[in-house]
Formats: C-alpha cells, structure tokens, sequence
C-alpha cells in the first residue's frame, strides 16, 4: 500500500478521470468505463462505510484503478484498508513511517479472506 | 472445549503486541485520547469513573482451570488501585451518598481485587492500572484469552446457552459454530466500525436459555426434516433505550452458508445503519424503519456474495469437523471423595433443585455455583475464588467450568455419586447457596459505583435485596423469578429482561430507579421474549426494597393455586400471575410503598 501525505494529494489532477465518491453513495450506480481513480472518504476514521464501498469496487465490481482513502486516516487503519482494496491512503503531515510499516510487518495471516487473499484461513491452510 | 492452534495462540500474542505499541504512541502523544479511545475499546479497555476497566473475552462461557488461575492472577497482582486513588473514589462515592438524605441506601465500600462475571459471559476487572494494561494482555495470550472486540462498535463477544452440547434438550451443540464465527469476526477489515456495537447470539437447544430475541443477530440451531443442520435467523433485537425484539428473516439457514449470510447482513448495517444519532445506530432501528426493505438488500447482497464473489467463507465439512472436535466429551473421572453430607438434609435437598440439573448423559450433572451472596455484588469473585474454582473444576468437572448469562459459574461434567462432595467443598467457598433461578439470584450491572455511562448505582441495591432475602423458606415461596438491573439505559443489567426490572436514571444529579413488570427474556419460564412495562414514576433508592416486597405482596396475594399435595402447595410463577392480573394491582402496591415525606425534605 502506497502512502502519501496531505500535500502529495492532489483531489482533481488534469491528466487523470478522478472520482470523488461520498461514503454514502452506492458503488453499483457508478460508471466505471475509463475512471482512473476513485476517492473513498472517511469523513471522521470512526465512520467504516468506506471500508465496505472499497471492498465492493475492488471485489465484486473488479475495479482495477486506484482506490484512494482519504480525510481522516489513521495509521492503525491502513491494514484493514489494504485488506479492503485501497492502494493509496492520504495521511496528515508528520506521522512517522515506521510506525506505519510497523503495522504491516505484525500479523502473518488474518482469519477471514478479503480483497487480497479472497479464501479465509480455514481454507487457505487445508 | 476449543484448543487453540499454533496459527491462533500467534494471533492472540501479536493481538497484544500491537495493543502495546498502540498504548506506547499514545503515551509519547503520537495518538490523541479520541484517536485512541476505539483502538483499546476493541481490545476491551474501558477509561472508568475512577480507573481503566478491562473486559476479557470468555467465548460463549467456556473457561479452563488454567484461565481461571490466570484470572486469579490478575485479581491478585493487578487489580490494585493505589491507596491515594481508592482514598479519592471512596470520597466521591462518599459525597454521591450525602448528596441525597433520606433517598439512597447504604453503599458498600468500594472493593478491589476481583473478577466480575457479565451478562454476555466476560470478566470484567476495575482497578488495573492503564500503565500496567499491555501486561495483562500478554499474561491472557499467554492462556490464550484476549479482549479482542469486547467493547466498540463491532461484532462484539459471541455467547451461547451456558448448556450447549450438555443440556437435556440440546438440538444441535452450536459452539463449533460460535468459534468458527468468533474467528470469523477477530479482526474484520471491512466490519470494525460499524455504527454501533453488533452482537450475536447462538442457542443449541429447545429452550432458548440465550436471550436470542434480545441480540443484534440471534441463531436458534435446529434440524430440519432430512437432519440437516440449519439456523433460524433473527435479526434487530436489542435493549437500550428502544427495546426491540428480533425479527425472523430466515426460518432456515444451511449451516454451511452462516458466515455468508452474516457477512450480508452486516455489510448492508455497515452501508445504511445510522450515524448521526448513538441512540438511533444500532441494526435493530434500521430493520424497524425499512422492515421489508432491509430483509430484501440482505437477500439480494446474500445473493451476491454466493453468486459472484463465490462465497469463499462457506464452512466447510472439514472446517466444521476440526472445530466440532474440539467440542467432545473430555475424559471424565469421578473425583470420589468423602463427604458428611446428610443426603436428606433440608438445604441440600434444596440445592439439588435448584443449583443442580440433569445432563445429557446419564449419570452426569451440571452444578451451578452461586455468585450472588451477601456481602458481595452479583457475579463478583476474588482472588481466592478464582483460584479455589480452577481447582473445583479440576477435581469435580474435567478441569472445565462455564460462565453463565446469570452471571453464576456452571460445573458441566459432575458425575452424580460427587454431588455431595462437590456441595460440601461449594459450601466451603460460600457458593452454595441455593437460590440459582430465584429473587437473590438477580442480574446487576456494576453501575455508578464503577461505570462512568451509570446514571445510577445499582450495586446497593442488589446488596439491600440479597440481604432482605436471606429466608430460603420465603426464597422459595416467592418462586422462580428473574430480577434484572442496569444502572444506565445501556441495559447492561438487561432490565428489560426482567420480570422485575430496576432502571437507574438521573434526575438533577440525584438517583432514581424506574421499575418494570412483565419483561421476558425467551426462556420457558419467562415466556417469548418482550420488554417489561414501566409501573409509574420513578423511585428514590431508599424506595426500591419496599417497592419490591410491595410487588412480592402482591403476587402472594393474587396468585393462583395450582396443585397442593403431599409436596406441599405449588402456585403458579410470578411472571404468569403479572400476565394473567395484569399490571394495575401492583401498581398500586408500588405506589403505596413511595416514602413522599422523605422525598419532600431532601
């Protein structure tokens, strides 16, 4: 998963079909046809309805762009969200990066499939 | 009971490594307090009135001698306020009692150094220093215990009946099921903020002794006509300040599709669940407000997970029977020792029906050990008990011992030929009283003595009636009966539940008490599941104990004979007198038992 910080963010860049998609909005009522990116909100980090709308893009819709997590984002998160299908999260300024990667290195395996790893441990290891 | 494996006992360490890293950036300020507060929530940390509160996760009741001993542990070593902060506690609690002459009731001193057993079979400890949490939580994984999603808004906790796989009436033994949803729920990445907190229930057997209808999700196992295991679903049930009852939305579930079908569920709760309102987010106001509606998008997205993602959490048969096996019958040894017993004494007879069940192998019972005593709140055990229960459940139950919705201790594997030592050695630890089902045996939350969401204490009260109560001969004619009391609307002490139920509430900084009558949590006893109905205005505590004989009067006195022979005369429950008489007579008694001089001067 690909961090970046606030100001790397760019919310509507001219090269790219960007969309900003409110963590309210049905995924299934997007036209995907030539999107590059979709922005997925987290208005405050306690809202998880985003988690939900990057697993069915990545998931079931098969969106093969760039899922992007943004507002407040916080490093304790970043794992759920790569297991959700992002690959870019926009953090604030100044948080350490090796608190972050810290939380990637820790767990070798999770009991339920998800995006990346769509079989759950009981079926993985058989 | 479940055996963790290499792959699990890893998970429950790194679980607690990662707490540790999360506590050490919050103490070097790299995550604020509100940054923090959903991180230790799931991992069962709650910041208190006085001090932190740990919730430990005791999956669906079962617990070993060896947890219990660690447990033990805790209590001993680190369930320790410093002397200045209990002087400082007791103060506040000191002045909450001055604060209201003549409306409260004696409080017990505060305590510390004790496990407290809950409703939705954790222990919960009060006084462990929030320096000192990440090395609780590595002592627990070290027994393979953890606090994993036992507070936060998420798939909390999993209970079952406490007599799953042992009861006389067990349909299908649903703690494979439990631990195979409990793994499936640690840690979810798409389901760990949820608008609200989301609990699930499983109940195995013809009696639903699990409250099913009060759950987020409740599971009742059944067998269809080809044998074949399934679930009945109910979905929206819940306490709080709008109490709900489930509703059905699949009488038939294929075992094999149960992850699926709660991964759809939940997923549309987590899409469409309130967020604006705490006391509007749970599942149960969004089945209410969309009924129909909300069991077709749980179709449609059930549909959807089997047909285009592939429904790779389908359990498997080899899945199912790794973790079945875990759930047999343990090598079973009578323990044989002598006892003085006399078999046809009083109490003990007394005992055996109420403390004592059957089992479903013949020769075996189940013994529940009474954690409602005076002198100590409902549910609470210390040190020397926790360590004196690891060694009861060696000798007398397989090293084996199961938390209860009742908040008691149930011995599930006592060879019948043991009863007698076994009520001789419970009688020594103070834990025999036999009043399992009846008055005393009631359901409290630790409420404002330790709970910070507490609008009111609740465990002077359970103090008050546990001593009024004491008369087995007037415990026993009073009968079966479930008294049930939350400090705070969050219902912790499922007041909603109870035939009698006792509500604290906050009126200008002052405590008081609403009562209900008629509340029924599903079992046989208590009839299908309903919130109780409020009998009038609240009561001061100083109230209550009158309020309650006042109730109790009156059931002896409207009360229908059923039978009288040489056993005696046998009346029909309180729960069914409230039923058949309707509620106006006992409000009347509750009534004419309000103090309102005393109310006047305070």
């Amino acid at each position: 998963m690909k961090i970046i910080a606030a100001h790397e963010h760019q919310p509507s860049p001219a090269d790219l079909k960007v969309i900003e998609l409110p963590n309210d909005a049905n995924p299934f009522d997007l036209d995907l046809a030539g999107v590059d990116r979709i922005d997925l909100q987290f208005p405050k980090f306690t809202d998880g309805r985003a988690f939900s709308q990057a697993r069915l893009l990545r998931g079931r819709l098969k969106f093969a762009g760039e899922l992007r997590a943004t507002g407040e984002v916080l490093i304790d998160q970043l794992v759920q969200m790569a297991r959700c299908g992002f690959d870019v999260a926009v953090l604030r300024e100044g948080v350490d990066m090796a608190d972050a990667q810290r939380q990637f290195d820790r767990f070798k395996g999770f009991y339920q499939g998800d995006v990346t790893h769509p079989l759950p441990h009981f079926r993985e290891a058989a | 009971m479940y055996q963790y494996t290499d792959f699990d006992r890893q998970f429950v360490k790194l679980r607690a490594q990662q707490f540790r890293d999360q506590l050490e950036r919050w103490q070097r300020g790299e995550l604020t307090d509100e940054q923090m507060l959903p991180l230790r929530l799931q991992n069962g940390w709650y910041i208190q009135r006085y001090a932190p509160m740990a919730r430990i996760a005791v999956p669906y009741g079962e617990i070993s001698s060896t947890q219990l001993r660690t447990l033990a542990h805790i209590a001993r070593e680190y369930d320790r306020p410093t002397p200045e902060l209990l002087a400082h506690a007791q103060a506040t609690q000191d002045q909450l009692q001055a604060a209201q002459p003549g409306l409260t009731l004696a409080a017990p001193a505060l305590r510390y150094g004790y496990g407290h057993f809950t409703t939705r079979t954790n222990v919960q400890f009060n006084w462990i220093p929030i320096t000192r949490a990440a090395d609780v939580m590595d002592l627990l994984a070290s027994v393979c215990m953890h606090g994993i999603q036992t507070s936060g808004n998420d798939i909390r906790n999993i209970t079952c009946d406490a007599w799953e796989g042992i009861a006389e009436d067990s349909i299908v033994d649903t703690r494979p099921f439990a631990e195979i949803t409990r793994q499936w729920s640690s840690l979810h990445p798409e389901f760990s903020y949820l608008p609200r907190k989301f609990k699930i229930a499983f109940n195995g057997a013809a009696e639903d002794r699990a409250a099913t209808g009060w759950y987020d999700i409740g599971l009742q196992a059944l067998k269809n006509e080809a044998g074949d295991i399934g679930f009945t679903v109910k979905v929206g049930g819940g306490m709080g300040r709008t109490p709900v009852i489930g509703t059905v939305v699949r009488e038939f579930l294929p075992w094999e599709h149960l992850l699926n079908y709660i991964e759809a569920i939940v997923r549309v709760y987590n899409g469409y669940g309130r967020r604006d309102n705490k006391w509007k987010a749970r599942i149960k106001i969004l089945v209410k407000s969309e009924g129909q509606k909300f069991i077709d998008a749980v179709e449609q997205e059930f549909d959807a997970i089997v047909a285009q993602d592939g429904a790779p959490h389908t359990i498997t048969t080899a899945e199912y029977e790794r973790v079945a096996s875990h759930f047999v019958v343990p090598a079973l040894r009578p323990a044989g020792l002598p006892s003085n017993v006399n078999p046809q004494g009083m109490l003990y007879q007394r005992w055996l029906a109420q403390n004592v069940r059957g089992h479903r192998l013949p020769g075996m019972k189940t013994v529940t050990l009474s954690f409602k005593r005076v002198g100590f709140a409902p549910g609470d055990a210390d040190a020397d008990t926790l360590e004196a229960l690891a060694q009861l459940a060696e000798q007398f139950s397989s090293g084996e011992a199961r938390l209860t919705h009742e908040q008691n201790l149930m011995l599930p594997w006592v060879f019948e030929s043991d009863l007698p030592a076994l009520y001789e050695a419970a009688r020594k630890l103070g834990l025999a009283q036999p009043n399992i089902g009846l008055l005393t045996d009631m359901i409290s939350c630790p409420g404002g003595d330790f709970c910070s969401l507490a609008n009111a204490r609740s465990l002077h009260i359970a103090a008050v009636v546990t001593e009024r109560y004491q008369d087995l001969h007037e415990l026993f004619d009073i009968g079966p009966i479930d008294l049930h009391m939350s400090g705070c609307i969050n219902s912790c002490g499922h007041h909603h539940s109870g035939h009698i139920g006792i509500l604290g509430v906050d009126k200008d900084g002052k405590e008081w008490y609403q009562i209900t009558l008629g509340g029924a949590d599903g079992s046989n006893l208590s009839g299908p599941a309903t919130p109780g109905k409020i009998i009038g205005p609240s009561f001061s505590a100083a109230e209550v104990p009158g309020v309650i004989e006042a109730l109790l009067n009156t059931y002896r006195t409207e009360r229908q004979l059923l039978s009288d022979d040489a056993q005696g005369p046998r009346y029909e429950n309180f729960i069914d007198t409230v039923r058949r008489v309707g509620l106006e007579p006992f409000k009347t008694a509750a009534n004419a038992a309000r103090r309102p001089a005393e109310t006047e001067t305070a």
